[in-house]
């Protein structure tokens, strides 16, 4: 159970890691191609954690960083690519080649993903979809069945809840008590938070309760579920932040080539996540020219009047 | 009129936007196929709503998406909804009536591999997996297949079975209750194939400008099957060029 009564979990980085964290967890960093936390999983390499279970719908740079640091023994995932650019070459350096260690791959379809999380947030035995049949995928991985519908419609596939240690999911902003609110896509944040043991959020902004409660249908995380509030301006850097940054598409590019040469990504962690303290540094260390040219202009949704009544 | 240039990946973009003509849905990835939808909405498709796997109903992307879950999807969209609902809502619930497909392999009968080249566990070629390819390539109504004739990628046998299309031709699939039609066109860059016979198996229909059947079969690994009549396909117009070049990808990422 988390702290729910505690009022005030906000904590650095490095607290919220050194606690939730351990050698042998289950992690998910989740946030469809967008929100990816990699300030989070820096902080794990740079905590050099180990045998992780890392779990994770698009695995993205991050996971390959993490996996190229050798903190991942297994990887729960359901498309392993460099969005929109190309391959992830850390992970395949460890499926295909065993460097810089061997890697065990657990995969699923988007909506398998989506489903073993919808299933471990409502503490069900498994989650039935229309998928998989006719294909290998049920064949070399045997969490996924196929049942008879018991009102005897036909076949119909299930796969078992998900139920990570840890969830880390960043979001444009929460209060102190970690409700959190997200806006743009939503991805599969909210079951991911329901399913995990612990939540750790982590915001661009931490903002009073009362802007919170000001807007109750854009918060998709309760403070009830979350263990503690990271506040990390760019941590999601260079993935987006809807409303907040781009894509830093050059880093995309960039770790498209890099990553080709596990030496030259040694070279890189030791310069970018070792070598640094911590996010903030990164941050500096890239320079606010660059952080600049990521911000979109503006674009205000209407407000709602939700009324008063008493 | 007289002859325009245009490149082979112009050429599939706008075939690809020709055949959503009256569409309502389409499921879209990024890339070629996303210029293509785009492409058909100012076309022939004005009414067609633009669903992308990341939770975007009704998008009206005002660049070119750099991946799937690009911000400038959810500006200006319809709805925006989680995961979960898009898959379950919209696509399983069968409101998507076109999904464009791709993938590393395709076989005679349209199922793909997009997960792995070799053997599973040793792979030669790890590639990214199924995404939500497996469930669109189940449960779209129909299915739009778009990619380069090769040798490599027109194999007579998958590595890996990832999506199902009609599965080992004849009744097969409908055998399976899928909910979707299936695999019904793949477009490449030298004409278009379908699946309008008894077998289920693709053939050629139609061929792009100058193009002949024996450099089709060049680049397919079985003896390629072709439809009765063979048409040929127009070149791109001016006006379907100037939209491409001008207005949905300026910048020339995916020609």
């Amino acid at each position: 159970m988390n702290d729910t009564a505690k009022t005030d979990k906000l904590v650095s980085m490095r607290q919220a890691i050194a606690a939730h964290v351990s050698d042998g967890s289950s992690v998910a960093i989740e946030g469809f191609t967008g929100f990816i936390c990699f300030a989070a999983g820096h902080e794990i390499i740079r905590q050099r954690r180990r045998d992780l279970t890392l779990i994770r719908m698009t695995p993205d740079l991050i996971y390959d960083q993490m996996i190229a640091a050798g903190a991942a023994k297994k990887l729960i995932f359901s498309y392993m690519g460099n969005p929109g650019v190309g391959s992830l070459y850390c992970i395949r350096r460890a499926v295909e080649k065993g460097v810089p260690q061997p890697l065990e791959l657990e995969e699923y379809s988007h909506y398998g993903m989506v489903g073993r999380y919808a299933a471990g947030a409502s503490r069900m035995p498994f989650f039935p979809l229309r998928s998989y049949f006719g294909t290998d995928m049920i064949e070399v991985n045997p969490l996924i069945k196929l049942l008879d519908d018991p009102y005897g419609t036909g076949k119909i596939a299930v796969v078992p809840p998900l139920n990570p240690d840890v969830a880390i999911l960043h979001a444009q902003r929460a209060d102190r008590r970690g409700n959190t609110q997200i806006w743009g896509l939503l991805g599969m944040q909210k079951e991911v938070a329901f399913a995990s043991k612990h939540v750790i959020v982590v915001v661009e902004e931490v903002v009073d309760e009362s802007v919170i409660r000001a807007d109750p249908n854009r918060t998709l995380i309760p403070g009830l579920i979350v263990d503690a509030v990271v506040h990390e301006p760019y941590g999601a850097y260079p993935s987006y932040v809807q409303g907040y940054y781009d894509r830093d598409n050059e880093a995309y590019i960039a770790w498209d080539k890099l990553s080709q040469d596990h030496g030259a990504v040694v070279g890189w962690l030791a310069e970018w996540v070792y070598g640094l303290e911590n996010h903030a540094g990164f941050v500096r260390k890239l320079g606010q020219a660059r952080l600049d040219r990521l911000k979109p202009e503006p674009l205000l949704a209407a407000s709602v009047d939700y009324g008063r009544y008493r | 009129m007289s002859e325009l240039a245009y490149t082979a990946s112009e050429m599939m973009i706008v075939v690809a936007a020709r055949v959503l003509e009256g569409a309502r849905t389409v499921f879209v990835g990024v890339g070629l196929p996303n210029i293509a939808c785009n492409l058909a909405r100012h076309t022939v498709a004005p009414d067609i709503e633009l669903i992308y796997e990341s939770g975007v109903y009704g998008a009206r992307p005002e660049r070119l998406p750099l991946s799937i879950g690009d911000p400038t999807l959810v500006s200006g969209a319809t709805s925006v909804v989680s995961m979960a609902d898009l898959f379950g809502l919209y696509l399983q619930r069968g409101l998507v009536e076109v999904a464009l497909l791709g993938g590393a392999q395709i076989d005679r009968y349209g199922n793909l591999n997009t997960t792995v080249i070799g053997d599973y566990h040793k792979p030669k070629t790890r590639l990214p997996g199924s995404g939500g390819a497996c469930e669109i390539a189940i449960n779209a109504q129909r299915s739009f297949m778009i990619m380069r004739l090769k040798r490599r990628a027109f194999v007579d046998k998958l590595d890996f079975v990832t999506s199902p299309g009609h599965m080992t031709g004849g009744d097969s699939r409908a055998r399976l209750n899928l909910p979707g039609g299936g695999p019904e066109l793949v477009i490449t860059d030298m004409g278009v194939l379908n699946f309008a016979n008894s077998d289920r198996e693709m053939q050629l229909n139609a061929l792009y400008p100058g193009v002949s059947p024996d450099n089709v079969q060049v680049e397919v690994g079985w003896s390629l099957r072709l439809a009765e009549k063979i048409d040929e396909i127009a070149a791109p117009s001016a006006e379907e060029l100037r939209l491409i070049r001008e207005e949905i990808d300026p910048s020339g990422m995916y020609r």
